[in-house]
């Protein structure tokens, strides 16, 4: 594809199906009929409601237009659209005027002509005529439209009161904001308001004052409430707006379609490039995940994959206390494969395990649990899934028969009202939270069951009919407490439970709810809810319409976290909210690929699409391709293996693309068990934390220099195309076929359509994925198979995957980490929208300057208690360990309750947290641990070693040239 | 930092896990079978041989009963997974 900016058709799509109102009761679609009409004598046929510019647009014309663009309501402003139209008066504009049956249009005319370059004449008459030289030259719809009209002269001259002398507002990292070229047509208001619901953006003043201005008169973009999320200078007509990128590099020259590397919403961009330069990245309008939005991580923080910081070359060291040695890839494999020979040998197969990495494609996540199982001999692979979402595996299979969210994104825009427990999507999933939120202005009721005080809960045109600010770790008894007024209340969906779900677990799970014990008001102590919230809450959930559910790692990582999937499913089930649009169970995964990850069998016990390894008939047929006998053995969980390389029983461990030291809970232990190992090797982008501890560094490439296919959050199958050469010369899944050809196993493959080729053969549910096809429809969300030909937007639609949907008995039993006289408060941790996950891609970027170090949220109750004061140093410390970090006072969090992220190895939050873990799939306990705070000086004695030993670690020793 | 200084008590942490397991699976109409079955699909062998070894001192009755169970050979009987 050359470089050419996407069709705008200037009005939104207006679907054909349009469910009409917000009713208790969900009425069916309507379907319209279509409306014919001719335009400049071409006769065209578009849906009813359709705007005269849209249809002319879809017709192959154009009506000149500069307020207008299809990602925002038409607004009529700048007078360019007008049209004729037979037997109507005036000159209409096409941008509001919607089309009827029979209309005949005229788009170019003598007269619309005329009337077009007065306006135009107006326009330019306040514009800098310093097209040679601006950024968004040949690129500027401005420009367009004074060709388009014919501008030759401006009569009024150039020296009246004009706007040339605004100064620019450099202050986002990202984007300029030059006042002097705005035409106020208020298309980054709008796309502020509508398209990402921050209303950061206003028009300020009247008349000839007017002006875009961005919080309060004394902000600028960067101090605004702006989250940087690039939809207003995806709007902007002009270079008003434009990247920084664009002035520095020029106008790009190629556009490659690809999927966003951060979070699970699994964004679709135009890798905009010139040469191997990337230029910028543009949300994509046929991505079917965020139809043409983004966030400021995929929008902006590409820039850590041309850090400096990158290491591009293999290097090997005996010991960890020893600097690293560049060597050849070769020297590297070998030394690795003859290391993990002389483990298995030494101690046996099971002395070596893999991680599969949640952010590398399907096909590399494939190849490496391959590796594990077909090549050292073992069942020992785990994925980050491990600490995030494998109770979701657990529970929804358990429940429903497969592990996957039942929606996909869509579905929210006939959700009526949206239950959010344990989530913060403005933060961890922000585009689809614009959706939401969206859906929520329209208004769809709101029910967010959280500690903390989030944006969803209270934000500019948003407010949460009820709030649920629970203490941390009873999700559990806040769900029961909700199936109880659901159940006693006789508000259960009778007709759904009988047809869909089986009959006896459904009795004995109702008789558990209504115990008198599991009432709101019974168990109020318990999870510090008003019990009216809760029955107000069960009451809208159960009878406000389609009801839908999202919940992220608030709910997974606890020890009760697969209960709470299981809680939630029940809740779903009891009230008929499952197996159609608008309603469902919709997990929102943390990274961009665990979904795949999960789905391409990196879990110990499972093979690819949620095969038990116990099962023949699934291990034969990998046999069969593979050549080689398959454990039936479940293998080592991630915290299992630690424990046993503790115990001296695990020796050599492969991690691509993950990095534990960081990530998972309890630190030291994490460190005791990397540093008892006798070979690590880690393949990454960057000398990670878990790097300080490896034998064995392979340098990663990044999502710009591969090809493959990642999985979002609504089971999506989507392409990533490599735009660039990798940096350090091979794509990761060639990395991994080089280790394995290393050790002895055959492998050729030679693009990783080959792989996904093997993925289909091997996974039912992958039946239908190809590389044809992906590129053919854009994306497929899984099952696809005969029974689902075209995929499976959502899933349970006639019956539950495994027969009749489960109720399960979820008694909640409280964590073993209890609050007493030396850890009086509960620490939950979470994240925050500029930064990802630990933070080794975002902290590389100029997203620093919006989160630069992790900080401490403490109620002012507890801060005065303690003497602290916001932006005080503060010593954060658990059973497992302690640390500093600066505090802010808020009451954001309950009195009781601290929250902190964990994006900043400098912090660590997770020398703090603990060993506790989900009682079915062991995923940490996160989110609730007992601490103490108090007032500190500085860095703690834990963390100035840890920086030594960092130090120490990542040393690179002096080649001589070769 | 030092790993020496860091004790592992990895019985322990074992004898809570399924101490764990048989709290939560106390509601199925066979728990014992339950709470094997969950330790057979998900534990490794020597996880599980490791608390075999340890005997019952510290677990719940009902956590013995099923590593009584799985100790019998229930693994013999083909995978028990309901």
């Amino acid at each position: 594809m050359g470089y050419e900016p996407q069709a705008d058709f200037g009005t939104p799509e207006v679907r054909s199906e349009t469910p009409v109102t917000l009713s208790p009761v969900t009425l069916s679609p309507v379907t319209l009929s279509p409306v014919t009409l001719s335009i400049d004598g071409r006769e065209v046929s578009v849906p009813a409601g359709t705007t005269v510019m849209r249809a002319a647009a879809v017709s192959g014309g154009s009506i000149p237009r500069l307020c207008a663009t299809d990602s925002l309501k038409q607004y009529g402003s700048c007078r360019l659209c007008l049209v004729e139209i037979d037997g109507m008066r005036g000159t209409p504009a096409s941008c509001t005027t919607p089309v009827a049956p029979g209309m005949v249009v005229h788009t170019q005319t003598e007269k619309l002509q005329k009337l077009r370059r007065g306006v135009m004449e107006l326009y330019i008459s306040d514009h800098p005529l310093d097209c040679l030289t601006c950024s968004a030259n040949n690129d500027c719809e401005l420009q367009d439209m004074a060709a388009n009209v014919g501008l030759r002269d401006v009569r009024y001259g150039y020296e009246g009161d004009n706007h040339l002398g605004a100064e620019t507002d450099s202050s986002n990292p990202y984007f300029d904001f030059d006042p002097s070229k705005c035409i106020v047509c208020s298309r980054c208001v709008r796309a502020c308001e509508e398209v990402q619901g921050t209303f950061a953006l206003t028009i300020d003043g009247r008349g000839f004052g007017s002006k875009v201005s961005a919080g309060l008169a004394s902000d600028d973009f960067l101090s605004s409430e702006c989250v940087s999320c690039g939809a207003c200078v995806q709007a902007c007509p002009t270079a008003t707006l434009n990247e920084k990128a664009v002035k520095a590099i020029g106008k790009p020259e190629r556009a490659v379609i690809t999927t966003c590397a951060y979070c699970g919403v699994g964004c679709t961009f135009r890798a905009e490039m010139r040469g191997e330069q990337v230029v910028r990245m543009v949300p994509w309008k046929d991505g079917k995940a965020n139809h043409g939005h983004s966030c400021v991580k995929g929008r902006f923080a590409w820039g850590y994959a041309m850090h400096q910081e990158r290491i591009t070359r293999p290097m090997i060291r005996e010991r960890i206390d020893q600097p690293w040695r560049e060597v050849s890839w070769e020297e590297a494999l070998g030394h690795a494969a003859r290391e993990f020979r002389r483990i298995a040998d030494t101690y046996g197969n099971n002395a070596l395990g893999g991680l599969v990495s949640s952010r590398c494609t399907n096909e590399e996540g494939f190849l490496v649990q391959k590796l594990v199982r077909a090549g050292f001999g073992t069942n020992n692979v785990d994925t980050c899934a491990r600490v995030c979402h494998s109770p979701t595996g657990y529970g929804l299979k358990t429940t429903f028969g497969t592990s996957a969210g039942t929606q996909d994104f869509d579905s929210v825009d006939d959700s009526d009202v949206i239950l959010v427990i344990g989530a913060n999507p403005t933060d961890g999933h922000p585009v689809f939270a614009s959706r939401m939120k969206r859906r929520l202005r329209q208004g769809a009721k709101l029910i967010v069951i959280d500690p903390r005080r989030t944006d969803m809960v209270r934000s500019p045109h948003i407010a949460a009919d009820y709030h649920l600010p629970l203490r941390p770790g009873t999700n559990v008894a806040v769900l029961t407490a909700m199936a109880h007024v659901i159940v006693t209340e006789g508000l259960v969906d009778e007709a759904f439970v009988r047809e869909r779900c089986d009959g006896d677990e459904y009795r004995d799970w109702a008789d558990f709810v209504s115990d008198e014990r599991n009432s709101p008001e019974f168990l109020a102590p318990v999870t510090g809810v008003d019990a009216d919230l809760v029955r107000g809450a069960a009451r809208l959930f159960a009878t406000g319409g389609n009801g839908a559910i999202y919940y992220g790692l608030g709910v997974t990582e606890h020890s009760q976290g697969s209960s709470t999937v299981m809680a939630i499913a029940n809740l779903a089930m009891a009230t008929g909210n499952i197996g159609r649009r608008g309603v469902g169970v919709n997990p929102l995964r943390g990274q961009n690929n665990v979904q795949g990850a999960c789905d391409m069998g990196s879990f110990p016990h499972e093979l690819s699409g949620y095969r038990h390894v116990s099962d023949p008939e699934a291990r034969a047929l990998f046999e069969a391709e593979w050549g080689v006998a398959i454990d039936p053995e479940p293998g080592m969980r991630i915290p299992n293996m630690l424990d046993a390389a503790t115990d001296g029983a695990f020796k050599g461990l492969y991690v691509q693309g993950e990095d534990i030291l960081q990530s998972d809970p309890d630190t030291k232990h994490v460190a005791a068990g990397l540093a008892a190992m006798e070979c690590v090797i880690v393949h990454d982008l960057f000398l990670n934390e878990t790097a300080n501890y490896a034998h064995v560094f392979l340098p990663g490439s990044s999502f710009l220099e591969k090809n493959g296919t990642f999985t979002n959050a609504e089971r999506r199958i989507q392409r990533v195309r490599k735009v660039m050469e990798p940096v350090n010369g091979y794509e990761d899944w060639q990395v991994t076929q080089e280790l394995a050809r290393a050790m002895g196993l055959d492998w050729n493959y030679t693009h990783p359509g080959e792989i996904m080729d093997e993925i289909a053969r091997l996974t039912p549910s992958f039946a239908g994925v190809n590389y044809d096809r992906l590129d053919a429809d854009g994306s497929l969300q899984w099952p696809v198979n005969a029974a689902h030909p075209d995929g499976s937007p959502i899933m349970h639609v006639d019956g539950f995957v495994r027969g009749k949907g489960k109720f399960v008995v979820t008694e909640y039993i409280p964590t073993d980490e209890r609050t007493g006289p030396r850890f009086p408060l509960l620490l939950t941790t979470g994240r925050i929208l500029s930064q990802y996950n630990v933070g080794a891609q975002t902290r590389r970027t100029e997203n620093t300057v919006w989160h630069g170090e992790d900080v401490l949220e403490v109620h002012p109750s507890d801060a005065e208690n303690r003497g602290i004061r916001s932006g005080d140093w503060v010593r954060l410390a658990s059973r497992s360990g302690e640390t500093t970090l600066r505090a802010t006072v808020t009451d954001r969090v309950a009195p009781g309750v601290v929250y902190t992220t964990f994006h900043h190895p400098a912090t660590q939050a997770n020398v703090v947290t603990t060993d506790y873990s989900d009682w079915a799939t062991n995923c940490p306990e996160y989110k609730v641990t007992a601490v103490q705070v108090t007032p500190s000086n500085g860095p703690s004695q834990w963390q100035e070693d840890y920086d030594n030993q960092a130090a120490q670690s990542r040393r690179i020793m002096a080649e001589p040239a070769e | 930092m030092s790993a020496e200084d860091h004790t592992v008590d990895t019985i322990a942490k074992l004898v809570r896990m399924a101490n764990q397991i048989a709290r939560n699976l106390t509601h199925d109409k066979d728990p014992v079978a339950a709470i094997a079955e969950h330790i057979h699909a998900f534990w490794t062998v020597r996880m599980q041989e490791q608390l075999f070894a340890h005997g019952p001192e510290g677990l719940d009755p009902l956590a013995i009963a099923a590593l009584e169970r799985l100790a019998l050979g229930a693994r013999d009987q083909g995978h028990a997974v309901r």
